[in-house]
């Protein structure tokens, strides 16, 4: 077993950023400790960012829809962010299709599909704070 | 600048499935896939190396590059002397698995690569050989 993949959390969301080549066994780990993660700290929303992967196969595409499902059964939504575009068309190709799975170009994007209260609050003060700058 | 142009990997651990990704990638790139192509290529390994370790009880592994004079592409065999296919139609059926697979490592890597062979019957182990040549 190779070293496990490390959770962040910010607020109520766990960031999860697969910076490697993920061996199986370590791709059940990572799915066993957010699910625990999630219990343990209650977390809303989980951000998995496979920006750094370079492929996806139906082993790696089972655990994210997997953690997608847990997640949901304990109240917290996952989103898969970052998926590059040549990982995307091979995917599709595979057959593999991630159906119940959210997806977000970015963590950025992510987080505002995870937060969207949170975000329009920020918009709303990013507003105020332009029309102060006007006059 | 020399290069290898045939490897010989041995798959008995999620390490190895790894390794034989990474060697490929190295070979695709050699043999001058497109991004998408080496991508498809390599995923398509992964998935024959996985089946090889959890099914064919692990085996070995060739990849090289290949030439007609014209194009380069790049090959690679698995082999293994597991249990062998009983019956192959089936097991290249969309979601056909006897473990607790998706059952796309075999029908899905069909469609990845350029060419695609299987030689396996009962007691007599699985050989699978995929080949994908530039554009
Ligand atoms: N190397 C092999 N040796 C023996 N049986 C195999 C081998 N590869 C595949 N199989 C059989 O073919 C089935 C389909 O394989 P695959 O399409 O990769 O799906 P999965 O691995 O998800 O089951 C497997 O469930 C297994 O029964
Ligand atoms: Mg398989």
């Amino acid at each position: 077993m190779t070293e496990s993949v490390p959770i962040l959390k910010i607020g109520t969301t766990l960031l999860v950023s697969i910076q490697v080549d993920l061996q199986d066994d370590t791709a059940l780990q990572l799915q066993e400790d957010l699910a625990d993660r999630i219990t343990r700290t209650g977390a809303r929303g989980v951000i998995i960012d496979i920006s750094g992967l370079e492929i996806v196969d139906s082993f790696i595409g089972r655990m994210l829809a997997a953690v997608a499902a847990i997640s949901r059964v304990l109240d917290a939504q996952t989103v898969v962010v970052g998926m590059r575009p040549a990982v995307a068309i091979t995917m599709v190709e595979l057959g593999l299709s991630l159906g119940g799975v959210r997806t977000a170009l970015d963590v950025e994007r992510g987080l505002a599909m995870l937060e969207p209260d949170e975000e329009s609050a920020e918009d709303v003060l990013l507003a105020a704070a332009a029309e102060r700058e006007q006059r | 600048m020399t290069t290898a142009t045939l490897e010989r990997l041995a798959v008995s651990t999620d390490a190895d499935v790894v390794r034989v990704r990474q060697a490929v990638r190295t070979f695709a790139q050699q043999a001058r896939l497109s991004l998408v192509d080496q991508t498809k290529f390599v995923t398509a390994a992964s998935e024959l190396a996985r089946n090889m370790l959890v099914y064919g009880g692990g085996g070995d592994v060739e990849v090289e590059v290949v030439s007609d004079g014209r194009r380069t592409g790049v090959r690679a065999a698995f082999a293994d002397e597991g249990p062998g296919i009983p019956d192959l139609d089936l097991a290249l059926t969309d979601g056909w698995t006897s473990g607790g697979g998706l059952g796309l490592g075999l029908s899905g890597s069909r469609r990845l690569v350029g060419q695609f062979s299987i030689d396996t019957a009962p007691g007599a182990g699985t050989r699978v050989e995929i080949a994908t040549w530039s554009r």
